[in-house]
């Protein structure tokens, strides 16, 4: 059977999105989307260990027994976890120092052992090393999206801090979308998150359904309805 | 018994991933280790020297330390480290990292600077919980707050003086959070108390140091 890549693409970013539709590794989501640049930051790592973890796990598929598969996909992703802190508490380590904590969370992200489970065990590692990516920028796109929200709304900036992670040239890339603002605290705070994450998805089943209505005018059977289930 | 070594080679393949797993993060330590000690020293060297500026002293700030213990002024338990800075072998000024323990949401860790003369040259704040948007303009990133102590002593403004405007004391708090600026203005005063009832051995030559057993704490 040939890998269909635009439909893994199209699972990752938006039909089966790790954070708007498994609605899976919501704590880090929850906890670091108050800038662009904290989300951003985790939804890069977590790219990574995604990325990392599917490419492995595939290429053990066939020696590793089902037993003891779970213990073997948590200690790959564990590990690689830990590195990545390591790396980035040496090369970002005024990033490191704003989302330190979070980072060894990213192994209780659900949606990577998920995919590692449901998908990189059972295919080649080409295709589990694309899912990997697709998640993980599906998971990334979101926690970049509600931190934007949140920031704009809670402190009227857009990337700021963006030294932390580009270097002392990015300092100016950081707007100021609302001049003198006062800042609306419900938004910096953690119920901003749950509210603007509630949207977002409520946001994202609307154009589902309008495209499905849409759609259904023409082909009377929807195929996709039970895709990704 | 098939059995027998079925769970052999399943255990094996086990043990197998954990230590390539731990290969993989004693490698990536081993080469980031000097990395991370370099970048957590040149931090805290960083915020030493904006506090005490590199021309005002000719030392290493990190080197010339001394570890103290006064749970009662300097806010925690655990031991906390004094750096002195130095020029011509003269002491210009001792940085505490003293802890404010009864911020809003727990401990608000400080670095306060003062002079030869017993004048707060600078505070600085490592390291908070406090809500964002509220309290956490304690940070000079967020407000020039912190910087109302500079020139200020024990003595002056006295007492009294040493509060936030609603206790009736001479420091702002900000609209919406007295906790916390009550709380770093009480951790400073108490610093200072510290530093006058201690100036003798904290402004004492360094060599001297190992010869205060009284405010000195050895983990060893």
């Amino acid at each position: 059977m040939k890998t269909d890549y635009f439909q893994i693409a199209r699972e990752g970013l938006w039909n089966n999105n790790p954070a708007l539709v498994q609605i899976l590794g919501l704590c880090p989501l929850l906890a670091v989307t108050n800038t662009v640049i904290n989300g951003l930051g985790l939804g890069i790592a977590t790219l990574l260990t995604l990325v990392l973890s599917n490419v492995t796990v595939s290429l053990i598929r066939n020696i590793i027994r089902p037993e003891i598969r779970i213990p073997v996909f948590v200690l790959i992703i564990a590990a690689f976890v830990t590195a990545i802190e390591l790396a980035m508490n040496a090369f970002f380590y005024d990033l490191y120092k704003v989302l330190g904590i979070f980072i060894p969370l990213i192994v209780t992200n659900c949606a990577i052992i998920a995919r590692a489970e449901a998908f990189a065990a059972k295919q080649p590692p080409l295709p589990a090393f694309f899912d990997g990516l697709m998640m993980g920028l599906g998971f990334a796109l979101v926690l970049v999206v509600l931190g934007g929200m949140r920031e704009v709304l809670g402190q009227g900036t857009l990337l700021a801090n963006a030294h932390l992670m580009f270097g002392e040239a990015a300092r100016n890339i950081s707007l100021i979308i609302i001049d003198d603002y006062r800042g609306l605290l419900l938004a910096i705070l953690p119920p901003g998150a749950f509210i603007g994450l509630g949207l977002l998805i409520a946001l994202k089943n609307a154009i589902d359904t309008r495209r499905k209505e849409r759609s259904s005018d023409v082909i009377p059977v929807n195929a996709e309805a039970v895709a990704g289930t | 018994m098939p059995l027998i070594r079925h769970m052999f080679t399943t255990a094996s393949f086990l043990g197998l991933f954990a230590v390539i797993g731990t290969a993989l993060v004693a490698l990536t330590f081993i080469n980031t280790e000097e990395r991370i000690a370099d970048n957590e020293l040149q931090a805290l060297l960083h915020s030493l020297h904006e506090l005490v500026p590199p021309r005002l002293h000719d030392n290493l700030l990190s080197e010339d330390t001394l570890i103290v213990q006064a749970p009662e002024l300097l806010g925690s338990k655990k031991p906390v480290t004094v750096y002195q800075a130095r020029k011509y072998g003269k002491p210009v000024a001792v940085i505490l990292a003293p802890t404010a323990p009864d911020g809003y949401s727990g401990d608000i860790k400080l670095l306060v600077a003062i002079d030869q003369y017993g004048l707060l040259m600078g505070v600085r704040v490592l390291g908070h919980r406090e809500t964002p948007g509220l309290g956490d303009g304690i940070e000079i990133e967020r407000s020039d707050w912190i910087e109302s102590f500079n020139g200020y002593s024990v003595d002056n403004p006295g007492n009294l003086g040493w509060r936030v405007e609603k206790d009736g004391g001479i420091f702002d708090q900000f609209t919406g959070a007295t906790i916390t600026p009550r709380a770093v203005v009480k951790a400073v005063h108490k610093t200072l108390q510290y530093f006058e009832a201690h100036r003798d051995i904290l402004l004492a030559p360094p060599e001297s140091w190992t010869h205060t057993p009284e405010s000195e704490h050895h983990e060893d």
